[in-house]
């Protein structure tokens, strides 16, 4: 009974979030602050991630991949699909739930028990619209970004791990990933981090809204935001390939 | 004038506030005192709008608060000033963006003139060269003076405070408590101060209203509060061993 309630309190939410900003001038501001908090920000883990993951996966093909009946390039063909299909869209929005998620429900939960929220609403702001609005613009226009930065890093580690390895040559792995392109699985991936990015900004600002209490509960709340978050990511996934692709 | 009448408050079971009623007018500093759960907070709160009381109805300078569209609502916010507990400053902004941010949301006042009215209202709280500081390197007097400074910086026709002096010494709390009542003079605005620090009402306290379990006890002013023969408000005014030794010598 209490999960319906706190689904119902989190789409009450998302009507207090969508409403026009009170203050253009205000929401711009917060956005751009927003897009370097929760996008440029994570630009270095999402790329640190990304290339020594597509290598690892392009040596796992590599090593399974060991008849002769089967042609070399197929690694290549592999670790592209792979990585634009699931690594980079879901497995990338998994841990920008870990990174960002708890971020954001730590910074408004803090906000939550210092009383600056109360402050907000006394000043007569729409403190929800004021402070998860722009985060929700934020990572719905700025993840696919980091996602087509992920699928281009996750390509070339699995590239460097060839080269550096010497397991299939470069023309081998050059050959796979020109090779069935089909650009509609892009599109594919790219609305799934969409709806990612919408999860990552709004599940983990509900926790941090309405938390009670002090920092331990804060910290309790960081912990609950980044499970739900990606337990609704993983969930979404696969309602969201089963109406794409299947 | 703020008309409170005859309002209930109650979470889940617990009932907090059992039908009070009382009045606040322009010019006049009022304080809720009572001991700890007596429901001070939530009256306050009520009155700020954060809570809607369950019955019982407050009316601003003749508009009632149950009446109001939720827009009017958040237009009657923009004519509140709010001096919370902790501060309650914003701890990732400077304290110049901190009182900057109400005329930044509701005025198309330029840079210039934000800048100045920032610089006015922290020399009417007497600080200087903190604009760029953040909240976390000043002291807790120095926060508080921020704090009432962000709420005046609108002129607002209403000043709430919740326990304005808790954390400070002695000294700045009367600063404190002198700097509220001149403000309040000087802007002609209703304030209202949460406390429990008997100097406090014995400096400022020209209306007193005292809360017991959610009933309004008593109301008076800091004339008449030592010449009551409530047995809940001397209880409560004489639970300090000062206040109980200055009664001593007084009786003496």
């Amino acid at each position: 009974m209490k999960y319906f309630s706190n689904i119902g309190v989190y789409f009450l939410m998302l009507g207090q979030v969508f409403k026009k900003p009170q203050k253009l001038s205000v929401f711009r501001e917060s956005l751009f602050k927003e897009v370097e908090e929760l996008g440029l920000k994570s630009l270095g883990i999402v790329a640190f991630i990304s290339f020594f993951v597509g290598g690892v996966v392009a040596i796992q093909t590599a090593l399974n991949v060991d008849s002769p009946w089967i042609p070399k390039y197929l690694i290549g063909f592999a670790t592209k699909r792979s990585i634009i299909l699931e690594f980079a869209p879901t497995f990338m929005s998994i841990i920008l739930a870990g990174k960002v998620g708890s971020y954001i429900t730590s910074s408004i939960g803090t906000m939550r028990v210092t009383e600056q929220i109360d402050a907000l609403e006394v000043m007569g702001v729409n403190a929800l619209n004021y402070l998860v609005l722009p985060k929700v613009v934020a990572a719905v226009f700025f993840y696919p970004f980091i996602v087509l930065l992920a699928m281009f890093l996750g390509i070339f580690g699995g590239w460097a791990a060839g080269f550096m390895t010497g397991l299939f040559s470069s023309d081998d792995f050059i050959t796979g990933i020109r090779m069935d392109f089909y650009p509609y699985l892009i599109r594919y991936a790219l609305i799934k981090t969409m709806v990612f990015a919408f999860v990552i900004a709004t599940v983990p600002s509900y926790f941090g809204f309405y938390v009670k209490g002090g920092s331990l509960e804060v910290g309790r709340a960081s912990t609950q935001s980044v499970v739900w978050t990606s337990i609704v990511i993983i969930l979404l996934n696969y309602f969201l390939t089963q109406m794409l692709l299947g | 004038m703020i008309e409170v009448n005859d309002i209930y408050k109650s979470f889940g079971e617990q009932e907090v506030l059992k039908g009070v009623s009382t009045t606040f007018e322009k010019g006049e500093t009022s304080m809720i005192i009572g001991s700890s759960g007596s429901g001070k907070t939530v009256f306050l709160k009520c009155l700020l709008g954060l809570f809607a009381p369950d019955s019982g109805d407050i009316c601003y300078d003749g508009r009632h608060y149950r009446k109001m569209s939720t827009s009017e609502k958040r237009d009657l916010r923009k004519e509140m000033g709010m001096v919370f507990q902790g501060g309650a400053l914003f701890d990732s902004e400077t304290i110049e963006d901190n009182i900057k941010f109400p005329l930044k949301m509701f005025t198309d006042q330029s840079e210039e003139e934000m800048l100045d009215r920032v610089n006015f209202v922290l020399n009417r709280v007497k600080l200087e060269n903190v604009n760029q500081k953040f909240p976390a390197e000043l002291s807790g007097g120095m926060q508080k003076r921020v704090a009432i400074a962000r709420a005046i910086v609108m002129n607002p026709k209403y000043l709430f405070c919740d326990e304005p002096n808790s954390g400070l010494d002695p000294q700045t709390a009367i600063v404190i408590d002198n700097l509220i009542q001149e403000i309040t003079d000087e802007y002609q605005m209703i304030t209202v101060i949460n406390s429990h620090d008997m100097n406090s009402v014995m400096e400022i306290g020209e209306k007193i209203i005292f809360l017991k379990s959610g009933i309004k006890e008593w109301e008076g002013s800091y004339k008449t509060i030592f010449k009551t023969d409530n047995q809940a408000v001397t209880d409560f005014v004489y639970s300090s061993n000062l206040y109980k030794k200055v009664r001593e010598v007084y009786n003496k």
